[in-house]
C-alpha cells in the first residue's frame, strides 16, 4: 500500500451534503427520501468493507485495491479494464448515472461484530449506498442482514459458505463467489480423475459454520462418487499445531486426507501434513492424497512448497485466457506490480455489476437495483457466460479447479489450472437440501 | 439531590448534559469539511460510546473499589446479547423483556463464575475469569452453534414465534420500545452542520445515566467503602473477623449485571449477537477502557470507553485517499512525504496508533485520562489547588490502595 | 496403544514450545516482579529472526530472460540469491536451505539485545507501579511490537521450511515393535522436543551451578537482602531479562517451520502461556517447565476422536477446563509459593 499513485483530482470530495444543508436551518427527518442514502449531489458514495487489520488483512489490501481499481474505471480513468469486456454496455465511464463514484473504507477485523460496526457507520456518517467486500462467510451474513435491514445493497465479497445465499440469504445482498457446493461439485470429476473411486477419506474440518458446510458438500460428492468417508474431525479455529489430529489419520485406514480449512489454519494443516510424511506415504496400495477442496493463492503462499501437486478450486484465477480476465490482470498488473488474487477478481466484479445494475435500472433505489440484478445473465468478467439467479441471488458461473505447481516460476504461479468445470455442472436447485431453510424476504429500500 | 452530595450532583448533571447534547458536541465540524471525518456522532458509535460506558462502570465496580481484576467480562457482555437476541426470536421486539433478561442470565453467570473464582485472589483469580470466558467464547463459535449459532452470530429470521407479536411478514421487525423504534432517527440541518437524534442513543443514554447514578451510590455506600477495605488489605479486614468474600461476590454480580446490561442493549440497538464479544481480547478492552480512563474514578471508565471506541471507528477508516484530500494544499512533493509519514498510522495501521496511545498515557498519566484533565485543569485555575474534587478525591484513594 | 504413545509424543511436543515460553515469562516476573505481556511479542519477534535472515540470504541480483516473460506479457525477470553468485549455486542453495537453524546465530544477539532495550528504556521505570499498570504498558507494547511486524512483513503467514535434512519423519513405532506406519513423528519436531530440553536444562543448570546464577535466585528470594549485601543486583536482573527475551526468541526461530509465522502469532500464545505459568504457580521455574509439560499432553490427549465423540468440544476448552481445576484445588497452581501476585 505504500507505493500507490493516487489521482488527486479522483478523491476531491465535492461538498454533497454540504451544499445541501447551507439552506436556512431545516429539519429533515430521515424518512424524507424515497430510500436510504439516496444521492443528492454530483456523487455517489459505495462503502468498501475489508479487513485491515487481523490474519486476512493481506487478503483485505487486495480487495480494496480491486475497489479502487473498479471506481477509477468506473469514472473513466485508466484503462477501463473489464468494462471493454463486459458483456452489457450501459457504464459509459461517466461515474454512475453521471454521478462520480466516492468511496469510504472500514476494518472488518474479521469480526461480525465490527464489520457490522464500521459498515453503521459507512451507511449512517458517510451516506454509503452500497457495502460490499469481506473476506469470511461470517461477516458477509451478519453485514449482509445489516444491509437488509438498512435498506442498502451488499455485494459480497469473499465468502464461501453455502449459508451466505442459502439459509442466510437476504434480498438486498448478492454474491458473485462460489460457495462449498460449488467447489465440491467441480472438484468431485477432477479427484476421480486423478486419484480414482476406491478411495477412503479423512476430513479435517475447522470447526464453525463455514467448515461444517464445506466439509457436508464435499462429503457427499466424493461419496456420490464411490468414495468411502473414514472419519470427520472437527480441530478447533485457529488451533495452530494440527500434530494431535494429523497424527491418526495414518492409523485410520484412509488414503486421503481433505483439509475443510481456510487461512492460516490451511497454511497450518497442509505444512505439518506434509512434514509428517503422509504423502510419501502408501495406503491401501496407492499413494497416499491430501486435498485442499477451497484454495486460497495468497495464503497458499504461506505454505511454500508444501502445496506441490495438491488439488483444490478457485472461483477465478488470474492465468486464465479469457478476454476479461486479460483486460482485468493487465490493468492491475500494471497499477500494482503484480496479479490480482481471486478476493480482488470478486470485489472488483461485483463493483461494475452493481454499478451496472443501477445504470440499466436508471434507478438508485435497491428495489430497483435488485430487480436489474435478478435473473442478469453476463459475460466477459472472467468466468464466462454468467447467471445472477433469481431465486437465491447467487451467480452461477464456471469453477476453476487447480493444483499446486511443482515448480513454480514465481511466487505467482503457485497453482496451475488443472481444469474449468463449466457452469451446468455446478448449478443446483435452489432449494437443495444443503441451502434450504432460507428466504429472500422482500427488498427493503429503507428509509 | 437524589442522595448525592454536591459534587456528586454536579458531576451527574454534567454528565447528563453531556449525554443529552452528545449528537450536536460530538458533531462540531461542517458535514462534507475535511475534517467531518472526526467527526463522531452518528448514531451506531454514539449508541457504542454510552453502551461501553455501561459496561466499564459496572467492571469498575469491581476493579475499581475492591481490585480484583476479571479478566472474563466479555462473557457476561455476550451472555446479555444472547439472551436479548433470544426474547427477539421467542418473545416480543420489545426491549424491556430483552434487557431485563439479559440483566437477570449475565447475573445468573456470574454468580457462579464468582463463586468459583472468587475463592482465590490476584493473577489466579484474573486466570479463572479467563478460563471461565475463553471456554465459553470457545463452546459458543463451535459446538454450541445451535444456541449460538456460531460464527455468524445470533440473528432474527422471519421464520421467528415472536409470540405476543406474531409472526412477520415482509421485512425483519425491528426493535422497539413501546412502538418507538430504536432506529428511528431524525436529523436536524443547521447551517452545513448536521446532527442526528436517534431513538436508540437517547433510550441507551438514559440507561447509563440510571447505571452511572447507581455507580455514584454504590461508590458513596457504606458498601462501597467495604469493598474499598478488601482493595486495601484484604487480610486484615479477614482477622477482624469479617467475612469478605459476600461483599466481593456482590461486587462481582452487580457488575457482571452491568456487563449484561451493557450486552442486551447492543443487542437492543442492534440485534445480532456474535461470538467475538466473548473473546479474550474483548474482555482485555474493557480493563483497557477502565485503566485509561482511570480506576477507581466515577468518570474516568466512560471516558475510556470512549476513547478507545472512537479509534476503533474513526481511526481505522482513515485512507490515503482521505489523507491525501488533506493536504492537497501542500506541493505535489511534500504532500507525498506528509501522506508516507502519516500513512502507517491510519486505516489499517490503528491498532499502531491505539498501542501507542495506551503506552502514552500508561506511562506519563498513571491515574489514566482523569488524572491528565485534572493536571491541565490544575494549570489554569492554580488557586483551586487544594479545593477537594470529586475525581481527585477517588484517585487518591487507588494511590493510597497501592 | 500406539495411539497414545502418538499423543505422548505430540503433547511433549507442544509442550516444549509452551514450556519454553512460560520459562521466560517465569524468569521475568521471578527476577524482576514484572508481568510482562510482551512475551508473546518476544516469541514472535524470534520467529521473524528466522524469516528476516531467510530474507537477506535471498538478497537477488536480478538478470532479465528474454526467453521467458512474466504475467504482463514482459520478458521475465530472474532472480539469483548473491549467495548462490559467490559460494556457487551448490552451497549457496545448502545455505538458503539451512536458514532457520542458522537464525539461531542471528536471533541470540538481537534478542538479547531487544531485551536490553525493553528492560532499560521501559520496563525498569515500572518496577515500583501497580501490576495493572505493567500489563498495560507491556500490553502497548505488544500491539506497538505487532504492528511493526506487520507493516514490513504483511500479514499473511510466510513459509519457512526446515533444512531438506530434516524433513520427512521417523518410523518410531517400528523400533517399538509396533506395526509400520503406526507411530511416525517428523524429524524437525524431534529436533524441537530435544532443543527446547537443551535449552530449559542449560536454564538451570546457569541458575543452579554458576556464580551469576546463584546471586540471582537469591535476588529472587529476597531482593532487598541481596541489595544490603553491596550486590548490583539491577544489573544482574537486566541481563536476566535479556535472557529471558533469548529463551522466548530461540522457541520462536525453531517453532517456525512448524508454524509459518504471522504477525499475530505471539498474541496467539499470550494467553495460553500465562494460563500455563500461572498453572505451574507463579514465579515457580520448575512449575513453569511442568505445567507447560502437562497442558501440551493432555490438550493432545483431548484431540483424539475417541475422547472427543464422548465429549464433544473437549479440545476446545481443556486447557482451561485443567486451569480451573488445578487452581481450586492446589490454591497457587502445581509449585507456586504463598503470597506471591495475591494480592
Amino acid at each position: 500500500m505504500r507505493r500507490q499513485n493516487f489521482s488527486r483530482r479522483g478523491l476531491l470530495k465535492t461538498g454533497a451534503v454540504g451544499s445541501a444543508g447551507l439552506a436556512l436551518p431545516t429539519i429533515f427527518t430521515s424518512s424524507a427520501s424515497a430510500f436510504t442514502n439516496a444521492p443528492t449531489g454530483s456523487s455517489v458514495t459505495l462503502g468498501f468493507n475489508v479487513p485491515q487489520t487481523g490474519a486476512y488483512a493481506d487478503e483485505g489490501a487486495d480487495e480494496l485495491r480491486a475497489f479502487q481499481l473498479a471506481v477509477e474505471h468506473l469514472n473513466g480513468e485508466g484503462d477501463g479494464g473489464m468494462l471493454n469486456t463486459f458483456s452489457s454496455k450501459a457504464l459509459d465511464g461517466t461515474g454512475i448515472l453521471g454521478k462520480k463514484v466516492e468511496f469510504v473504507t472500514g476494518d472488518t477485523q474479521t469480526k461480525s461484530d465490527a464489520a457490522r460496526a464500521a459498515a453503521q457507520s459507512m451507511i449512517q456518517k458517510d451516506g454509503a449506498v452500497m457495502i460490499s467486500g469481506g473476506s469470511s462467510s461470517g461477516v458477509a451474513v451478519a453485514v449482509q442482514g445489516l444491509c437488509q435491514e438498512a435498506g442498502v445493497i451488499f455485494m459480497a465479497g469473499l465468502t464461501h459458505s453455502n449459508d451466505t445465499t442459502g439459509k442466510d440469504r437476504k434480498a438486498n445482498g448478492f454474491r458473485h463467489f462460489f460457495n462449498a457446493y460449488m467447489s465440491a461439485a467441480a472438484l468431485a470429476p477432477v479427484l476421480q480423475n486423478l486419484y480414482g473411486t476406491e478411495r477412503k477419506a479423512y476430513h479435517l474440518t475447522a470447526d464453525y459454520t463455514w467448515g461444517w458446510t464445506q466439509e457436508e458438500s464435499i462429503a457427499a460428492a466424493t461419496e456420490a462418487m464411490g468414495w468411502q468417508t473414514a472419519e470427520k474431525v472437527r480441530t478447533p479455529l485457529g488451533a495452530g499445531d494440527f500434530s494431535s489430529y494429523i497424527a491418526p489419520v495414518l492409523n485410520s485406514g484412509a488414503d486421503v486426507l481433505v483439509l475443510n480449512h481456510y487461512g492460516g489454519d490451511m497454511v497450518n494443516s497442509l505444512t505439518q501434513a506434509v512434514q509428517f510424511g503422509l504423502r510419501e506415504r502408501q495406503a491401501n496400495g496407492q499413494d497416499f492424497q491430501i486435498v485442499v477442496p477451497l484454495y486460497s493463492e495468497l495464503m497458499a503462499r504461506g505454505a511454500g512448497s508444501a502445496i506441490a501437486g495438491i488439488p483444490g478450486s478457485q472461483n477465478w484465477d488470474w492465468k486464465l485466457e479469457d478476454e476479461g480476465t486479460k483486460a482485468f490482470v493487465k490493468s492491475f498488473g500494471e497499477k500494482y506490480g503484480f496479479p490480482p488474487s481471486q478476493a480482488a477478481h470478486t470485489c472488483y466484479v461485483q463493483a461494475l455489476l452493481y454499478a451496472d445494475a443501477v445504470t440499466r435500472a436508471n434507478d438508485f433505489n435497491p428495489c430497483a437495483v435488485v430487480e436489474a440484478l435478478e435473473g442478469f445473465e453476463f459475460d466477459g468478467m472472467g468466468n464466462g457466460p454468467t447467471l445472477y439467479r433469481a431465486e437465491d441471488h447467487q451467480c452461477f458461473k464456471d469453477v476453476v479447479v487447480v493444483k499446486g505447481a511443482e515448480n513454480p516460476q514465481d511466487e505467482f504461479h503457485l497453482v496451475e489450472i488443472v481444469e474449468v468445470t463449466p457452469t451446468a455442472q455446478v448449478t443446483y436447485a435452489h432449494d437443495h437440501p444443503m441451502f434450504a431453510g432460507g428466504a429472500l424476504g422482500e427488498c427493503n429500500p429503507g428509509a | 439531590m437524589l442522595g448525592l452530595e454536591r459534587k456528586d450532583t454536579l458531576l451527574l448533571i454534567v454528565v447528563a448534559a453531556i449525554t443529552l447534547f452528545a449528537p450536536i458536541i460530538l458533531n462540531p465540524f461542517p458535514a462534507g469539511s475535511a475534517l467531518a471525518q472526526f467527526n463522531a456522532g452518528y448514531p451506531d458509535l454514539m449508541q457504542r460510546f454510552v453502551i461501553f460506558g455501561i459496561f466499564a462502570i459496572g467492571f469498575n465496580i469491581l476493579f475499581g473499589l475492591t481490585g480484583y481484576l476479571s479478566f472474563g467480562h466479555a462473557a457476561f457482555l455476550g451472555i446479555g446479547s444472547y439472551s436479548a437476541v433470544w426474547m427477539f426470536k421467542l418473545l416480543s421486539m420489545n426491549v424491556i423483556p430483552a434487557i431485563i433478561l439479559s440483566i437477570v442470565m449475565a447475573g445468573l453467570f456470574a454468580l457462579v463464575i464468582g463463586f468459583v473464582s472468587l475463592r482465590r485472589s490476584g493473577i489466579y483469580f484474573s486466570i479463572l475469569t479467563l478460563a471461565f470466558a475463553q471456554m465459553s467464547y470457545n463452546l459458543a463459535y463451535s459446538v454450541l452453534t445451535p444456541v449460538t449459532n456460531g460464527e455468524t452470530g445470533l440473528q432474527l429470521t422471519l421464520s421467528d414465534p415472536r409470540i405476543l407479536d406474531g409472526a412477520s411478514t415482509g421485512g425483519l421487525p425491528v426493535t422497539s420500545l413501546f412502538g418507538a423504534e430504536m432506529r428511528d432517527t431524525t436529523t436536524l440541518f443547521v447551517g452545513p452542520w448536521s446532527w442526528d437524534f436517534s431513538v436508540g442513543y437517547y433510550f441507551s443514554a438514559a440507561l447509563m445515566l440510571v447505571a452511572f447514578y447507581l455507580s455514584v451510590r454504590i461508590f458513596r455506600s457504606p458498601f462501597g467503602m467495604m469493598l474499598r477495605a478488601v482493595k486495601s488489605n484484604q487480610q486484615r479486614m479477614n482477622y477482624t473477623g469479617l467475612n469478605t468474600r459476600p461483599y466481593t461476590l456482590a461486587a462481582f454480580v452487580i457488575s457482571g449485571m452491568y456487563a449484561g446490561l451493557a450486552g442486551g442493549l447492543l443487542a437492543a440497538m442492534d440485534p445480532l449477537a456474535g461470538a467475538d464479544r466473548m473473546q479474550w481480547t474483548a474482555s482485555g478492552e474493557v480493563v483497557l477502557m477502565t485503566i485509561l480512563g482511570g480506576a477507581g474514578t466515577l468518570i474516568g471508565p466512560v471516558l475510556g470507553a470512549g476513547f478507545i471506541k472512537y479509534f476503533e471507528n474513526i481511526f481505522s477508516k482513515i485512507n490515503d485517499g482521505i489523507l491525501h484530500q488533506w493536504f492537497a494544499f501542500m506541493p505535489d512533493g511534500l504532500e507525498n512525504v506528509m501522506v508516507a509519514v502519516i500513512h502507517p498510522f491510519i486505516g489499517k495501521g490503528w491498532h499502531l496508533t491505539l498501542g501507542i496511545m495506551f503506552m502514552l498515557v500508561v506511562i506519563f498519566l498513571p491515574g489514566g485520562l482523569v488524572e491528565g484533565a485534572q493536571r491541565t485543569g490544575r494549570l489554569f485555575r492554580r488557586r483551586d489547588r487544594n479545593a477537594d474534587h470529586v475525581e481527585s478525591d477517588a484517585a487518591r484513594q487507588r494511590a493510597a490502595a497501592e | 496403544m500406539d495411539a497414545i504413545l502418538i499423543q505422548i509424543l505430540n503433547g511433549l511436543d507442544k509442550g516444549s514450545a509452551y514450556a519454553l515460553i512460560a520459562l521466560g515469562l517465569t524468569l521475568i516476573f521471578g527476577t524482576l516482579g514484572v508481568v510482562n505481556f510482551a512475551h508473546g511479542a518476544l516469541f514472535m519477534i524470534g520467529a521473524f529472526c528466522a524469516v528476516t535472515l531467510q530474507k537477506i540470504l535471498t538478497i537477488s541480483v536480478t538478470t532479465i530472460d528474454p526467453e521467458r516473460t512474466d504475467f504482463l506479457g514482459n520478458p521475465l525477470k530472474v532472480k539469483t540469491p548473491y549467495v548462490e553468485n559467490w559460494f556457487g549455486p551448490e552451497i549457496g542453495a545448502a545455505i538458503v536451505d539451512w536458514a532457520v537453524p542458522l537464525a539461531i546465530l542471528l536471533a541470540i544477539p538481537v534478542m538479547v539485545l531487544v531485551g536490553f532495550v525493553m528492560e532499560r528504556g521501559l520496563i525498569k521505570h515500572f518496577y515500583k507501579r501497580p501490576h495493572a499498570d505493567q500489563i498495560l504498558v507491556t500490553f502497548g507494547l505488544a500491539i506497538v511490537l505487532q504492528e511493526i511486524i506487520k507493516y514490513f512483513y504483511g500479514a499473511n503467514p510466510i513459509p519457512t521450511p526446515a533444512p531438506q535434512a530434516f524433513t520427512g519423519s521417523l518410523d518410531i513405532g517400528v523400533w517399538l515393535g509396533f506395526d509400520p506406519y503406526s507411530i511416525i513423528y517428523p524429524y524437525w519436531r524431534l529436533v524441537y522436543f530435544f532443543f527446547a530440553g537443551i535449552i530449559i536444562a542449560g536454564v538451570f543448570a546457569f541458575l543452579q551451578f554458576t556464580t551469576f546464577g546463584m546471586v540471582v535466585r537469591a535476588g529472587m528470594a529476597d531482593r532487598e537482602t541481596v541489595g544490603l549485601l553491596g550486590i548490583d543486583i539491577d544489573r544482574r536482573f537486566t541481563l536476566m531479562f535479556g535472557l529471558a527475551a533469548a529463551v522466548a526468541g530461540l522457541a520462536g526461530v525453531m517453532y517456525t517451520p512448524i508454524l509459518s509465522p504471522n504477525y499475530h502469532m505471539g498474541m496467539d500464545f499470550l494467553v495460553l502461556s500465562f494460563v500455563v505459568v500461572v498453572v505451574g504457580g507463579m514465579g515457580s521455574l520448575p512449575g513453569a517447565v511442568l505445567a507447560g509439560f502437562l497442558l501440551g499432553i493432555l490438550q493432545s490427549f483431548a484431540s483424539m476422536n475417541e475422547v472427543k465423540s464422548l465429549l464433544p468440544g473437549i479440545d476446545q476448552i481443556i486447557i482451561y477446563l485443567v486451569a480451573i481445576v488445578i487452581l481450586l484445588t492446589r490454591p497457587r497452581g502445581l509449585m507456586g509459593r504463598r503470597g506471591v501476585m495475591e494480592e
